[in-house]
């Protein structure tokens, strides 16, 4: 059978002790944020932050020890082409499960700013909630002034988000070149292009902590009402996210000082390249709908 | 699609190289596809049972009018985690299971494409349920906002422990997505050459789509359980419009998800009785690609119906009129795949072996199920029916007698390759009849006080109602009784107590599983076959 012999063996790894790791490390993080979370709103002291803690350096030791597996059987050549595209199509799925979880922070802000907030003021057939329920509010984008009374403060989009807007664009553009640099098989480009990535990176989240901090200043908090709310959690998520690919690109930094990847076999680069054309664009969709509109 | 049968038996040679780990590390550790699919398998077995307990208490306490046994709140408890387990725990992880079984050997792969983090998908989930079950012992006791949680119950009115049961939601999706990650990824990626689209089985085609659901939706729900507990513990108001919010928000979240949830629960169910009803009527399956496609058309209107769910919570007419129709559309492509199972057994030489009863048993009775959805999708008469045991009656027909009956059928027609011996036909012959004839006293007078208002969630009841709920109650402890033989009959098949099973087991089953020894080694197609 002809077919049968072109055929390069699928590789199925023999047993692992990582994914049980990891799984008691979901469990250490669940159990211990969910302890966390309920003492600090009670102002109980507790073990839950302990606990948390626990479970993320396990799940780091986990990602870690299952990573080193990895890139250990892919330099001795185990990988065929087929396994790379099931990587491959798992780290797309990955992210399109990612843009899912964005989108429902997107659809709250979609819903409250063309629904929930024009209903509170009295807008289609809601006159009397207005009247009655929330008297004298007026609903406005941004809700700087909520039903309940809360005030806030606008976050403007000049500036700091302008600016980390335009850090984050350039760092796409630098990771492309690191891509192509490393498809070309011009290892120096690829080196140096990665680390202004990284660079870009770090620099996107001091001032996203700096922003932050200059939000709290001027009155624009969390439980500030929607505004606030959509603001910290849409700008929160993707800073994590900003944060990940930020570790990923310098895990992958140190790959290439090592002499990992070659043109045409270099999985792991091409997934954190991709995670990391994910985050920026969330972030421009982020610029457009939360900062400017 | 004959194989090369050489190859395959070629394969049972290779597994003496390939050792077999024992003990706890063979489970705890294990990358094999057949592992973890009995792995998914027993551990939602125990789920059904346990959720099912909570139900026997539901029932206890609804025997009679009045309140006897448990306490209100604990009674909402009972009904919230029922729902959250039999949901998440039983039925999602079945599927997930026979997936992880079945579509490596249906496609002809060596393994799932990604066989650790399968085994990752699988271990958290007993962990997470741990933690959902352990919050129930908590002082304030555990969520007892119903499976929905909707705010403001799951935020300002919520116990103390909601912060553990969204924490255990979060890692019920992640293993959702990651399961469905693996199968999308090996069905796309790993079919053996010759496997084209449209030869491929329907049960891996409906997981296909059932799995593009699941990556799509699961984040979603990700997604309204984090706002729930920022809203509940860090002072945003997303659900509360006095900062701007709206409950009803959380509802179109919740639902965005929820409705193409209830698709995920029915569309691999789907895909079951159609290799069972082939099989046992001896012919091929009717209009296979009409199945296909209506099952992708399913799973693209699921995205734009969620809010039959909240016609009486507040929206505009042409909202109401938009969400009404499109949801009625669903019942076309549904009504395709009930008159394909139809036409198939129509002039079949059928035999009538027990998963072929449990087929026929959900074709009737799911049917009965879609048909109590159909009104529920008229938006007036829903003003009517909304939250009565009608809405509960319609849900338990689709969601029991459709996909609780087919993955006991699709047990008991895969019980024989996975374990290679026959099961017990004297047991299954009373857990079937048993379950048929209970699950329906249990379940068609729920319509009758529905109908005449009797509400869904409440512990007790007005006088009117008690006649029907005594007999709801005898027919749910009877259900739950005929579960007993049917772990009996597992316990005895595991243990290969049972006539051998032939390679093809039943004369009219086609397919590339039916072409290994039973049981099936423990490592399959370890080169592909091809398929012609």
């Amino acid at each position: 059978m002809a077919q049968q012999e072109q055929y390069e063996k699928y590789y199925v790894p023999e047993q692992s002790i990582w994914p049980i790791v990891g799984a008691v490390a979901l469990f250490l993080i669940a159990v211990g944020a969910g302890n966390f979370t309920i003492e600090v709103s009670k102002g109980k002291e507790g073990f839950g932050g302990w606990i948390l803690l626990a479970g993320i350096v396990m799940l780091i030791v986990m990602v870690t020890g299952w990573f080193r597996n990895q890139i250990h059987e892919s330099m001795s050549g185990l990988y065929s082409a087929q396994l790379g595209r099931s990587y491959r199509q798992g780290m797309a799925w990955f992210i399109f499960s990612e843009v899912m979880f964005f989108a429902a922070f997107f659809g709250a802000l979609f819903y409250a700013r063309m629904i929930a907030i024009p209903w509170l003021g009295g807008s289609s057939n809601n006159a009397m909630t207005n009247e009655v329920l929330w008297p004298g509010f007026e609903a406005v984008w941004p809700l700087l002034q909520t039903p309940g009374g809360t005030e806030s403060t606008q976050m403007g989009w000049f500036g700091l988000p302008l600016i980390n807007t335009l850090l984050l664009l350039t760092s796409s553009i630098t990771c492309h070149y690191a891509h192509v640099g490393l498809e070309q098989n011009k290892r120096k480009q690829l080196s140096w292009m990665l680390g202004l990535t990284i660079i870009l990176g770090c620099i996107f989240l001091a001032l996203q902590v700096e922003e932050y901090i200059h939000a709290y200043d001027i009155g624009l908090t969390l439980d500030s009402g929607l505004y606030g709310n959509t603001f910290f959690m849409l700008t929160g998520f993707h800073g994590m996210h900003v944060t990940l690919g930020t570790v990923i690109l310098i895990v992958l930094w140190f790959r290439v000082q090592k002499g990992h990847f070659t043109p045409d076999n270099h999985f792991a680069f091409q997934a954190g390249s991709w995670y990391w054309h994910f985050v920026d664009v969330v972030w421009v969709m982020l610029f457009f709908f939360v900062y400017i509109l | 699609m004959s194989t090369a049968t050489d190859t395959l038996h070629h394969d049972e040679h290779d597994d003496h190289h390939h050792h077999i780990p024992t003990g706890i590390k063979r489970w705890l550790f294990t990358t094999n596809h057949k592992d973890i699919g009995s792995l998914y398998l027993w551990f939602s077995f125990i789920m059904f049972l346990t959720g099912g307990a909570m139900a026997m208490v539901i029932r206890a306490e609804l025997f009679q009018p009045g309140l006897q046994i448990v306490d209100p709140n604990f009674f909402n408890q009972m009904t919230t985690v029922h729902g959250l387990i039999m949901v998440f725990g039983a039925v999602m992880p079945a599927f997930t299971g026979l997936a992880n079984w079945l579509i490596p050997m249906m496609i002809g792969a060596p393994d799932m494409a990604l066989p650790r983090m399968n085994n990752w998908s699988f271990w958290i989930l007993p962990f997470a349920f741990l933690i959902l079950l352990s919050s129930l012992f908590l002082e304030g006791g555990g969520p007892a906002f119903g499976w929905t949680f909707y705010a403001p119950l799951s935020t300002t009115y919520s116990s103390d422990s909601t912060a553990l049961f969204v924490f255990s939601v979060h890692i019920m999706g992640i293993s959702s997505i990651m399961g469905a990650i693996n199968v999308v990824v090996t069905i796309w990626n790993m079919r053996a050459p010759g496997m084209t689209w449209m030869k491929m089985p329907m049960f891996v085609w409906t997981w296909l789509i059932t799995a593009f659901l699941l990556i799509a939706v699961m984040p979603v729900l990700a997604g309204v359980v984090t706002m729930v507990l920022t809203d509940k513990y860090f002072g945003t108001s997303f659900f509360n419009a006095a900062g701007g919010g709206d409950p009803v928000m959380f509802q179109h979240i919740f639902w965005f998800f929820g409705h193409p949830e209830v698709y995920i629960m029915i569309l691999p169910a789907f895909g079951i009785i159609s290799h069972i009803i082939p099989t046992f009527a001896r012919k091929k399956l009717f209009g296979y690609a009409s199945m296909v496609y209506a099952t992708a058309s399913i799973a693209l209107l699921s995205f734009i119906v969620w809010a039959h769910h909240m016609f009486t919570t507040g929206m505009p007419v042409a909202a109401e009129m938009f969400f009404m129709f499109a949801t009625m559309l669903i019942s076309v492509p549904t009504g395709v795949k009930v008159f394909n199972w139809v036409a198939t057994m129509w002039r079949g030489s059928m035999t009538f072996e027990i998963p072929m009863l449990f087929a026929i048993a959900f074709v009737v009775l799911f049917t009965i199920g879609g048909l109590s959805g159909l009104m529920l999708a008229i938006t007036p008469v829903d003003f009517q029916y909304h939250d009565t045991y009608f809405v509960v009656a319609h849900f338990h027909y689709v969601l029991v007698t459709g996909a609780v009956f087919s993955i006991m059928a699709a047990a008991y027609y895969w019980l024989p390759k996975w374990t290679g011996v026959m099961y017990d036909n004297t047991l299954a012959k009373w857990h079937f009849w048993a379950s048929l004839v209970s699950v329906n006293v249990l379940f068609f007078p729920m319509h009758f006080v529905g109908l005449a208002g009797m509400p869904r969630r409440i512990p007790d009841y007005a006088l009117q109602f008690a006649d029907f709920n005594k007999w709801i109650s005898i027919g749910g402890f009877a259900f739950g009784l005929s579960q007993l033989i049917f772990l009996a009959l597992l316990i005895k098949a595991c243990r290969k107590q049972g006539e051998p099973a032939t390679d093809q087991v039943w004369d009219g089953a086609e397919g590339l599983e039916w072409e290994i020894p039973s049981p099936a080694p423990y490592h399959t197609f370890d080169t592909p076959p091809v398929i012609k």
